[in-house]
């Protein structure tokens, strides 16, 4: 290839200046085409959680704020069924998982990462093993067990599958791994014990994988439905979605009044979402980098 | 040098302390995590395997173990046979869409400058909601007579779509609600994958004549984004699989049966008829099915390189 032709190449953008505007106004004309189709359940949603139910068919794409019935949708949503309740249990379940994912991982983390001991090439070799493991094959012998016991109905039934992480273990270990040996033996010598490492050296270092899985751990709980529904069959101990697939069921249940209940606990963890972006899309990018 | 000289003495000497001392603290550390493990993973998939010979039906006074006869009795289950098409069907569709949408959008976004943040945020709202949520949403937005789709639709001059009442249609309406789900996760993987191209590769197809847009795609990026791809496929293939929520909150497996899609059977054999035999062994094919992807996965990482 001459220089002649590299140097018109290279300049090409620069020669058809339309061409560029023109391709940039595609990308954003899809991009947006894209965006609108993603959102418009979320707008939706919105729109008939606050609209009279009577206009969401008539008249589908107005927003008169004369005919708004917001206080009232939202207000049957929350009386007709418990949903208050449902977030607070939703809450309980998703705070107690992820405490004790945090607690046991970490710990087991700092075992493979950081320490010797017999066995460890097993119980790494597990763990990987688990990974594979969709919670629905544990899930029937762990049902008849919990029925056995005369545990289902009970927040720690809706706890106890999850209270071991693979992934946590799993992205914790890497992480620990990167933190170098010198320092841990320093700070043996220093008589720091095995869990003033962890807390003050490792811990620390490792907060931003540990926040994304936390954002991953608590979205994932929030949102299951699964297993709430085997193991939960009274009111009282409903989680957010098992409560809202009931009260549709429910007989005589409005569309306003529906929409409103799934505003109702979609929103909490868009606000997440939209707080900690960053580690949502760290802990997705995390899962990629096994 | 000194210092790490001492450093690997003191581990030495520390580890020779730990067998002084007789237990190791490490043990101390991994012991939760190793016993929930074997509670939660190991034991109930041995215990899952052992039913799945037997024909215990949960409270049941008396069983007996019946050999292979529940994986027989899968074979020939037609609504066994049935589901697994379904959902063979659904993962094609759900996989091949998001992952190829998850590709265009991720291309169409790197280059985007300030505007990258918003369309990931966007993007990315479907992975963080509550599917059941939303997946009524998209009941009502599909509804056949009153639904803003087939509103637009009918304006648009055409034929109404009755999506869920359809047997021919209604997989593949669930199936669109999975790559929306879907798409926002595959497309923050690829944008990751591209983020991790060198620039200098770009420059080195320029100078070789490689520089209009389908030059850079098919000659520098699609390759250089292989792994991803392949990891990409991969989780997709494994998250569509066990689609449960819409068919839960939509179509439970309706109409005459077309969206009837394994795990939404898996879940009415154990937890709503009790056959706990049958469903164990149901249990056991998925189990393989999802241990087949991952070994597939495996396999891929071994097996691609680029240098």
């Amino acid at each position: 290839m001459t220089s002649a032709t590299r140097a018109v190449s290279l300049d090409k953008p620069a020669g058809l200046p339309l061409a560029p505007i023109f391709a940039a106004a595609l990308k954003h004309g899809l991009l947006l085409l894209c965006a609108a189709t993603i959102l418009l359940p979320f707008a939706w949603m919105i729109l008939a959680a606050v609209k009279d139910p009577a206009d969401i068919f008539s008249h589908p794409f107005s927003l008169d704020p004369a005919t708004l019935r917001a206080g009232e949708n939202f207000g049957k949503a929350l009386s007709a069924a418990p949903m208050g309740l449902f977030m607070l249990n939703s809450l309980i379940v998703v705070v107690g998982v992820l405490s004790v994912q945090l607690v046991t991982s970490i710990a087991a983390a700092y075992a493979l990462a950081q320490m010797k001991f017999r066995g460890q090439a097993l119980l790494f070799g597990l763990v990987l093993f688990a990974l594979c493991i969709p919670v629905q094959v544990p899930a029937l012998p762990m049902y008849v067990a919990l029925a056995k016991l005369g545990l289902l109905n009970s927040y720690f039934a809706l706890m106890f599958p999850w209270f071991f992480s693979a992934f946590a273990i799993f992205l914790f270990r890497q992480h620990f791994r990167t933190f170098p040996q010198e320092i841990i033996n320093a700070a043996r010598i220093d008589g720091f014990t095995e869990i003033e490492i962890v807390l003050r050296l490792i811990v620390p270092s490792a907060l931003p994988a540990i926040a994304a899985f936390s954002v991953f751990s608590v979205t994932a709980h929030w949102n299951d439905l699964y297993w709430p529904l085997i193991v939960v069959n009274v009111t009282d101990r409903m989680t957010a979605p098992l409560g809202l697939l009931n009260f549709q069921s429910a007989e005589g249940v409005s569309y306003g009044p529906l929409m409103a209940a799934a505003t109702i606990i979609t929103l909490p963890l868009i606000c997440v979402f939209l707080l900690a972006r960053r580690y949502f899309v760290e802990g997705v990018t995390m899962t990629g980098v096994k | 040098m000194s210092s790490l000289a001492t450093s690997e003495a003191f581990s030495e000497d520390h580890r020779a302390r730990q067998k002084a001392d007789g237990i190791n603290p490490a043990y101390l550390f991994a012991l939760p995590a190793a016993t929930l493990l074997a509670i939660v993973v190991l034991a109930p998939i041995g215990i899952v395997i052992g039913l799945s010979f037997s024909d215990y039906s949960l409270g049941a006074t008396d069983w007996s173990l019946v050999g292979i006869r529940n994986y027989a009795n899968l074979a020939h289950d037609r609504s066994f046979l049935n589901a697994l098409s379904n959902t063979a069907l659904y993962v094609c569709v759900v996989v091949s869409g998001s992952v190829l949408l998850g590709l265009l959008l991720a291309i169409l976004v790197h280059g985007t400058g300030r505007m990258r943040r918003v369309y990931e945020v966007i993007f990315f709202l479907p992975v963080a909601s509550t599917l059941v949520a939303l997946g009524l949403v998209w009941k009502f937005m599909l509804h056949s007579r009153v639904g803003p789709v087939n509103e637009l639709i009918a304006a648009l001059g055409f034929q109404r779509i009755d999506f869920f009442n359809n047997p021919s249609i209604a997989i593949f309406a669930l199936a669109a609600i999975g790559v929306w789900h879907l798409v926002g996760f595959n497309m923050i993987l690829f944008l990751a994958g591209l983020t991790g191209i060198p620039r200098d590769l770009y420059q080195a197809a320029a100078v070789d004549g490689a520089d209009g847009f389908w030059d850079r795609l098919f000659r520098v990026t699609w390759p250089m984004l292989g792994p991803t791809t392949i990891f990409v496929t991969i989780t997709s293939t494994i998250t569509a699989f066990q689609v449960f929520d819409t068919v839960a909150v939509i179509t439970h497996g309706g109409p005459a049966g077309s969206t009837e899609v394994i795990l939404h059977q898996l879940y009415q054999a154990s937890f709503q008829y009790f056959e706990t035999g049958y469903a164990s062994a149901l249990t056991v094919f998925f189990l393989i099915i999802m241990m087949a992807i991952s070994a597939v996965q495996i396999f891929a990482a071994r097996g691609v390189h680029y240098s």
